[in-house]
């Protein structure tokens, strides 16, 4: 970000502008000129569309609270009121209420392309926590953003989990009464979700900042997982990227205005249009579908662990549970050391490629679970899921560093790019 | 080994033959077709007007629809003469005056829908201790929306032999559990349409069906024409961008 070589710009206010602070210089050298490998696909699409589902989230947000009221005897109804007489606040709301749907999808994608292909590694550690850490704090705002309507789920689900940090020993119930502020949820646990929910999506803009500083530090991965060598690896971010990402883009938000406009309730629970009420428990509380693989997590522990044949009981089942869920995601920060294979791509990893696609088949399983009654076969099915998920990372990973043969690797992007064009491969 | 095997099977089993005892009581939601689904879907605007004769005549009696303003009613057809005149209608307490007292008045068109009772406590004390929901949102509210509530209405039946009912309880085979505390509603001819509709249990139930979807989602016919138009913008935005990346990446690939 120096402002030391700068080539002056022609036109003479920009250049007035530049010379004193390098804002045009910065834009070109970082999405200008950036030099970017040349064999992406359309995985590498999700990152410029999580960034506009962000702003997305902002905007209507902020149009939302101007007409929002955080309190439990007014929250349903202003909500309704946006939906029945704001001009065009069905819209936005909708445009919001999905939107956090699609930004999970979106972020859910991301995150898989990074495990493919193995952008975790060397020497993209800190963008990857950076990431994980996004993933934390889109995971808080949601769940919060979830509680303001104040219907039956809004209610019901906050109170399931903000409970379940009364599982923590010694400050657990000092926890849950700072996160309800009182002693159940209630008001004052409703303004705190408020404030919180309005200010998590602009410190989710910093942590973004600097993944994105982080990742133009390090350069971009590439499908193939192998180092840029030279300029023949790469081409300019404009126009070629601007403009295959825009094209993605606009097929996302297809996608995501089908949503909108012909079916905005399907991925929401109906009894979110009841208005809370803390007497009348639902019959099945569930979270948003892209909570339900965690769920499916907390509730596969459904036993104490202890010393066997004992009364002696370390961790019971229920702080199992919760440790379970939050460790399922705590533990990506540390996959770069759980993965310590020197090849990126899965393309040349045939076994982890198997193991990964099994990973994705258990996340999907669980969120299946997680959406069903504890009981019966569905009780083992997430049991045997969540056992897949802890291997995958725990076993499994370093096992795969250790004994894994990879294939040959190209030996530049460049020369796989010729090769593939000359076997008229199919971009995989 | 074998005794293990078997007694996992039954473990198994179990809670699945539980599961497949309680899904006989389980919501029946019959397939009904309706106007308004589908992407170009629209309200029948006389279906609506004969929903809301229901709601107005027997509905209404128990259960409140406080979302609806008299106002909303020119969606189904209603000009500002007739507004006027549906509302003074019905009287509202409103205040206070000058005086300080409160004070009846007839409804205007801002007023909303008049509730049976003054609170959730009058209205289960009027009616076996079980609450009649708002239906303001009723079709949002319920998994199969306006299905749900033509199928709540249509869905009464003879309870079978082994199945007990408490005095004020009904069976009907949409409600979860199959148990219901409101007595049938309707009845053929209970409500006559001066438009030649049949006047069955069936298209009344149809009818306020199609009511209380409007009553929810009085935006959709808007939201459905405002969609059509962004996706079709959508497609041949995304058809130009792509022809240009092609353009751009011809000699790249
Ligand atoms: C005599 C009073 C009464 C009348 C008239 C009446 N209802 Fe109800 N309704 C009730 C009560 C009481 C309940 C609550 C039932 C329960 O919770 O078991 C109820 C429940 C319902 C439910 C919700 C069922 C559920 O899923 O919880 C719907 C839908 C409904 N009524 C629709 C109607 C419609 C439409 C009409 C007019 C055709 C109507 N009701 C007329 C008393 C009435
Ligand atoms: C990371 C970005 C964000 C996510 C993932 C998110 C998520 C959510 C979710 C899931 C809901 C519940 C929707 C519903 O069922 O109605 C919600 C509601 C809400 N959000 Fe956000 N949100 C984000 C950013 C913001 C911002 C920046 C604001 C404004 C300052 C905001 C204001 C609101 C308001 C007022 C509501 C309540 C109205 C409603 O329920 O529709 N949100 N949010």
């Amino acid at each position: 970000m120096a402002s030391g070589n700068r080539t002056p710009f022609k036109n003479p206010v920009v250049e007035w502008v530049d010379s004193r602070l390098p804002l045009f210089t910065l834009m070109n050298k970082e999405y200008g000129v950036f030099p970017t490998p040349k064999n992406f696909n359309y995985f590498w699409n999700f990152g410029a569309i999580a960034m506009f589902m962000l702003v997305t989230m902002i905007v209507t947000g902020i149009v939302l609270a101007m007409n929002y009221a955080a309190h439990t005897a007014h929250a349903f109804d202003s909500v309704e009121r946006i939906m029945r007489d704001v001009n065009f606040g069905w819209l936005i709301r909708y445009i919001h209420m999905n939107g956090a749907s699609f930004f999970f999808i979106a972020v859910y994608i991301h995150i898989f392309r990074g495990m493919y292909y193995g952008s975790y590694k060397q020497p993209r550690e800190l963008l990857w926590m950076l990431g994980v850490l996004i993933f934390l704090l889109m995971m808080a705002t949601a769940f919060m953003g979830y509680v303001l309507p104040w219907g039956q789920m809004s209610y019901w689900g906050a109170t399931v989990i903000t409970n379940l940090f009364s599982a923590f020993p010694v400050v657990g119930e000092s926890i849950v009464q700072l996160l309800w502020g009182g002693f159940s949820v209630d008001n004052p646990t409703l303004n705190r979700f408020f404030a919180l929910h309005y200010l998590l999506p602009f410190v989710i803009v910093g942590v973004v900042f600097l993944h994105v500083w982080a990742l133009h530090v390090t350069g971009s991965n590439n499908p193939l997982g192998i180092d840029v060598k030279g300029p023949q690896d790469t081409l300019p971010f404009h126009p070629y990227y601007t403009m295959k990402d825009t094209f993605g883009l606009v097929v996302f938000i297809a996608i995501y205005a089908l949503f909108i406009f012909f079916m905005p309730n399907q991925l929401g629970h109906p009894d979110n249009y009841t208005p809370a009420n803390p007497l009348v428990t639902p019959p099945h509380i569930v979270p948003e579908w892209y909570f339900l693989p965690y769920y499916a997590m907390l509730r596969a522990i459904t036993f104490d662990i202890g010393i066997p044949f004992t009364d002696i009981v370390f961790i019971p089942a229920k702080l199992g549970g919760v440790l379970t869920m939050f460790g399922s995601i705590l533990l990506w920060f540390v996959l770069p050391w759980l993965d310590t294979h020197p090849v990126r791509s899965a393309r040349f990893r045939p076994q982890f490629r198997i193991a990964l696609w099994v990973l994705v088949a258990a996340f999907i399983l669980l969120g299946v679970v997680g959406g069903k009654p504890p009981e019966g076969i569905w009780v083992i099915l997430g049991q045997i899921g969540t056992l897949y998920y802890f291997a995958f990372f725990l076993v499994i990973l370093p096992l795969l560093s250790r004994k894994e043969k990879a294939l040959p690797l190209p030996p530049s992007i460049h020369e796989a790019v010729l090769q593939q064009k000359k076997s008229v491969g199919v971009q995989a | 080994m074998l005794r293990a095997i078997l007694a996992i099977a039954l473990l198994a089993g179990a809670p699945l033959a539980v599961q497949a005892s309680e899904s006989s009581h389980t919501s029946v939601i019959p397939d009904v077709q309706f106007s308004f689904e589908g992407p170009f879907g629209s309200y029948d605007k006389a279906a609506l007007q004969r929903g809301y004769k229901i709601y107005r005549q027997v509905c209404s009696a128990c259960h409140s629809m406080k979302r609806v303003a008299f106002r909303n009613l020119e969606a189904l057809g209603y000009n500002e003469a007739e507004i006027k005149s549906i509302a003074a209608e019905y009287s509202v307490t409103d205040g206070p005056n000058d005086e300080g007292e409160m004070f009846e008045r007839p409804a205007r068109a801002s007023d909303y829908f008049k509730s049976p009772y003054p609170n959730d406590n009058a209205a289960k004390y009027a009616n076996n201790g079980a609450l009649p929901p708002d239906l303001s949102l009723i079709t949002k509210a319920r998994f199969g929306g306006a299905s749900y509530v033509y199928g709540i209405l249509t869905g009464y039946e003879e309870a079978p032999d082994d199945f007990t009912l408490m005095t004020g309880q009904h069976y009907n085979k949409t409600m979860s559990g199959h148990v219901i505390a409101m007595a049938p509603p309707l009845s053929a001819d209970m409500i006559s349409y001066e438009d030649g509709t049949p006047q069955t249990v069936n298209q009344y139930a149809h009818d306020v069906a199609t009511f209380l979807t409007w009553a929810a989602e009085p935006e959709m016919e808007q939201r459905k024409k405002m969609g059509v138009g962004v996706i079709i913008f959508l497609l041949a935005f995304a058809g130009i961008m792509y022809a240009t990346k092609r353009k751009i990446w011809a000699d790249k690939h």
